[in-house]
């Protein structure tokens, strides 16, 4: 949105753009697969026959590119962190964050000499997704709310 | 330009060539391309995880491979140090989480190995029921993403919809999907809930069936023959010495499995055949893992028929406080993806001192620089997705 | 340290004498390199023989060129440290037969600083494993073709399999590796 984006006051004209524009955002919500661990194959489950994650407009993609959200599913290592915030930096605005799994949240079981305790110490998160590892379910529910998020948000209005 | 080059353009001068014709006979005496060199991962979708390779081209060749890894390095056997020696097991179950089952399985008959515990029969049979289960469920996850990999989708979701139904049978008798954490030293956490074995037989009548599903869409189609068939060879010899194990040297032609080599649990009393092909490459890999869903699908009966007969305890007596005795075992089993060892070094305290895990994909992955010299670029795909390599595992 | 001790001697009570010599490996060592082996351990039906330091390439070569012995397969090589040895780091080799279905470990003793050679001629696998020794407990091999680190990164610093190396690393170190290595990390 550029230019504008926050700057218009509120009104009905406002309000509805944002509301489409919104809308169109929620509801096809490109996720990077950053597939990291043992989450990964949960996350992949999710995008399978029995799940299928493209009812929500949720189609995986492997570029930072194309993507709207990047879903952050495994343990990160210290090794691995400058390559998250490089992959972060490459996506375009607006982009959200959904953090998958214990070890991604915090660490999990892994407090050791070479895991990063949470990958909120590299990039925001908007959603954290608790579970070692969610199950399916868990992560359509973080998708969900992120979507509850996004229509939360104003582009035009200041 | 090169000394050698220069040298060349002299001495041609000296002869009296014209100076359009030096130039000419230079460029075809010398014409090469400089190496081209691609980066390929950590954050790659056909790396299986975040595996990284540095790929030397030469056109569309590869003349060298240089493999990076430990972007998943966890610490684990430095923690499992300051953890006793039950609180190891899901430890275990986050190293190839493709097969947790079966990383436990090994752990455990390590363990009992060294403190010498003799277990229930029934839960060995309970065990290897688990284990083959996983290594079905392991194989279906690698021949849908290899599959992806090389291109078709729909085998994919096909394989997908039955390893939910594995999946489903872990969570009936587990409670998890993926980290079971099932196995205890000295046997089980608990025995086999109520209608368990129906399903498992019920899964066992679908499954062959549904292999020929999978076949019809791979077996024989050309796409899937030509990115396959003398792709990434690699001959018996090279393979043991560069460290291959479990279905990837059998597709060599190595007569090689510990159920059979070293028989551990139970698995001299049951009836399965070793799956070995002689094709050196991907496609005689695929053909090995394909065999060995079938012969584990024969196992899995097998257990289901014993366990319906009798009935009996799934735990021996193990004290709260286990301390095993002083001293080392090494330990192999056969995982899905190879040979899985475990090293436990014991002082007599309750947490080892030294646990070391000889993971397959860790010494698997050694043999793939060797695999793609002088394949195509894409291949090098075709040759990951054959080793079966978890990142999991390799990193520890 | 008095607990290891006296889990040793139970250990040494409860052992049967074994006779060494039954074992081809121990027979056809002791023949070619009589003053190679150092100790002969028997526990578990599991073989440990500890070859002094300069002799364990050649009984490499022994083990796997020999035919009845054959032993084509390595299958592991692990570093473990003791401090409260007199030489504190230990390099073992699990080492296995495809054709007799046999396993044998061997063990290397070195003292701080010291360097093994290298198995790599013998058995190629030993490339990996020995980086990775070297990476996690700071065994250093000689004649190594390429010795780096393996899994960490390679500006990393200290062994952490080593047992005064902390498990969460040394305090503020991972936060100190982030800064160095991440632009933003103070802005979050």
């Amino acid at each position: 949105m550029g230019v504008i984006e926050r700057s218009l006051p509120d009104n009905k004209l406002t309000e509805m753009i944002d509301k489409v524009v919104n809308w169109a955002r929620a509801s096809s919500l490109w996720p990077m697969t950053f597939g990291l661990a043992c989450c990964a194959i949960e996350m992949m489950a999710a995008g399978a026959s029995r799940f299928d994650f493209d009812r929500f407009g949720v189609i995986f993609r492997a570029t930072p590119r194309q993507s709207d959200v990047m879903i952050v599913a495994g343990t990160l290592t210290l090794k691995m962190a400058p390559v998250l915030r490089k992959v972060y930096d490459q996506m375009p605005e607006p982009r959200w964050v959904i953090s998958m799994g214990s070890c991604a949240n915090s660490g999990g079981i892994y407090n050791t000499y070479h895991v990063v305790q949470g990958v909120d110490k590299i990039v925001p998160v908007d959603v954290y997704v608790p579970g070692c590892p969610p199950r399916p379910e868990g992560l359509m529910y973080g998708v969900i709310k992120l979507q509850e998020k996004i229509f939360q948000m104003k582009v035009l209005r200041r | 330009m090169a000394v050698k080059e220069e040298q060349q353009f002299k001495e041609l001068m000296a002869k009296g060539t014209s100076l359009g014709q030096v130039d000419e006979d230079i460029m075809r005496q010398n014409i090469r391309t400089q190496d081209l060199w691609v980066n390929m991962g950590p954050q790659h979708p056909s790396t299986h995880g975040v595996l990284r390779l540095i790929l030397a081209l030469q056109g569309e060749r590869i003349v060298d491979t240089e493999i990076v890894i430990g972007y998943l390095h966890r610490g684990t056997e430095k923690l499992a140090e300051a953890r006793t020696y039950h609180q190891i097991i899901p430890l275990t179950d986050r190293l190839d989480y493709l097969a947790s089952p079966a990383m436990n399985f090994g752990y455990v008959l390590a363990v009992e190995k060294l403190a010498g515990i003799e277990v229930p029969e029934r839960a060995e049979y309970i065990r290897v029921l688990m284990a083959e289960l996983a290594r079905i469920s392991s194989h279906l996850l690698w021949l849908a993403t290899h599959a992806l990999d090389i291109g078709a989708m729909t085998v994919f979701l096909y394989c997908f919809r039955e390893r939910e139904m594995v999946l489903d049978l872990f969570e009936m008798a587990t409670g998890g999907r993926l980290t079971t954490s099932y196995y205890r030293i000295g046997g089980v956490a608990h025995d086999l809930p109520e209608g368990f074995l129906d399903k498992v037989k019920e899964f066992c009548e679908i499954f062959p069936k549904r292999v020929q599903d999978y076949d019809d869409l791979l077996y024989s189609n050309r796409i899937w023959l030509s990115r396959t068939v003398n792709v990434a060879k690699i001959s018996a010899e090279k393979g043991l010495a560069l460290g291959l194990s479990g279905p990837s040297i059998r597709g060599s032609g190595v007569n090689w499995d510990l159920r059979r080599a070293n028989p551990y649990s139970v698995y001299d009393k049951l009836d399965f055949e070793v799956a070995v092909f002689d094709g050196c490459d991907v496609y005689a890999r695929y053909l090995v893992r394909r065999k060995e869903m079938l012969e584990s699908c024969k196992i899995v009966k097998q257990c289901v028929e014993y366990l319906e007969k009798t009935e009996g305890p799934v735990m021996a007596k193990v004290p709260k406080v286990f301390k095993p005795p002083a001293g080392e075992v090494y330990f192999a089993t056969e995982a899905p993806k190879g040979e899985l060892g475990y090293y436990i070094v014991s002082d007599g305290s309750n947490k080892p001192y030294r646990l070391k895990i000889r993971t397959p994909s860790f010494a698997n992955l050694i043999a793939l620089p060797e695999m793609v010299k002088g394949q195509m670029v894409a291949d090098v795909i075709a040759a990951i997705g054959s080793i079966d390599v978890v990142l999991g595992e390799v990193d520890r | 340290m008095a607990e290891e001790k006296k889990g040793q001697k139970e250990q040494q009570e409860q052992k049967p004498q074994v006779d060494f010599d039954k074992f081809p490996e121990v027979k056809k060592i002791k023949a070619k390199y009589p003053e190679a082996i150092e100790e002969l351990d028997y526990f578990r039906e599991q073989l440990t023989v500890r070859v002094k330091k300069d002799y364990i390439v050649k009984v490499a070569q022994l083990l796997k060129e020999d035919p009845e012995l054959a032993y084509d397969y390595l299958e592991d090589i692990a570093g473990v440290h003791y401090p409260k040895r007199e030489k504190p780091l230990e390099v073992v080799y699990h080492v296995y037969s495809v054709s007799r279905k046999t396993r044998v470990r061997l063990k290397v003793a070195l003292a701080e600083g010291e360097e093994v050679e290298s198995v790599c001629s013998v058995w190629p696998s030993a490339n990996w494993f020995e980086r990775e020794a070297y990476d996690m407990v700071g065994i250093v091999f000689s004649n190594h073709p390429d010795l780096r680190r393996i899994l960490l990164p390679e500006d990393w610093e200290g062994h952490p399999l080593r047992k005064d190396y902390p498990l969460e690393g040394p305090p503020g170190y991972r936060e100190k590796w982030l800064k160095e290595h991440l632009p933003y990390y103070n802005k979050l």
